[in-house]
């Protein structure tokens, strides 16, 4: 295909409070199909979206937590997270549920530009 | 790349986040973003920052709405509905921050 576009969607949003999280999660599955170059970004609040050991059971919503693992099966690997929302946030790599790469805030505005699409969530 | 805020930054971290990450490119203010453009609110210092090395623009129309059109940040730039047009087909991408 030659026709590959660089998308970026941008996680700002805490899960489970509003709906954004999830709906990023549909919208990057769905972009995965049209094999395109995607990568997802994680920052402010966004970041709590890829924190281990989410329990929904005693709140009845569907814990989708586990789908950021299986995106690397759609070939979705380029997930990135912001250093200092991270730190403002007492959140290291290892608490996170899945392999990411972490980046200043200067380099993910860096990479921001460097996209075709970039969409908020 | 443009950079297009519609909330107050006194209520939400969206123009935060994106001065946070962003040094370069042009900074686009509508709807309760335009308070930010405003002479003497808490962001004022950090956007007369960002403007070292990124054009802001602001939407005169919200701004008038808000009884703001008098008190713009100097080095700010109004533009109309047109403008806005103009801004995002002049630029290579753009996000809208939520």
């Amino acid at each position: 295909m030659s026709d590959i576009k660089k998308f970026m969607f941008v996680n700002r949003k805490a899960p489970y409070g509003t709906i954004y999280a999830l709906e990023s999660l549909e919208v990057v599955l769905i972009t995965a199909a049209f094999d395109q170059d995607v990568s997802l970004a994680f920052l402010d609040d966004g970041v709590y979206q890829l924190k281990k050991g989410q329990q929904t059971k005693g709140i009845e919503t569907k814990n989708f937590s586990p789908t950021y693992r299986a995106l690397e099966g759609y070939d979705i690997e380029k997930l990135y997270v912001e250093k200092e929302s991270l730190e403002a946030r007492g959140l290291t790599e290892d608490d996170l549920l899945v392999d990411v790469t972490v980046l200043s805030s200067k380099e993910m505005g860096t990479l921001m530009d460097e996209q075709d699409v970039v969409l908020s969530f | 790349m443009l950079h297009i805020i519609n909330k107050s930054p006194l209520s939400n971290n969206s123009l935060d986040s994106c001065l946070r990450l962003t040094s370069s490119g042009d900074l686009l203010l509508i709807e309760d973003a335009v308070y930010a453009a405003a002479k003497g609110n808490a962001m004022e210092s950090k956007m007369i920052e960002a403007m070292k090395n990124m054009k802001v623009y602001v939407l005169l129309p919200d701004l008038e709405a808000r009884g703001l059109a008098d008190r713009v940040i100097e080095g700010v730039s109004k533009v109309d509905y047109g403008g806005f047009v103009d801004l995002v087909a002049a630029s290579k991408n753009c996000q809208s921050w939520l």
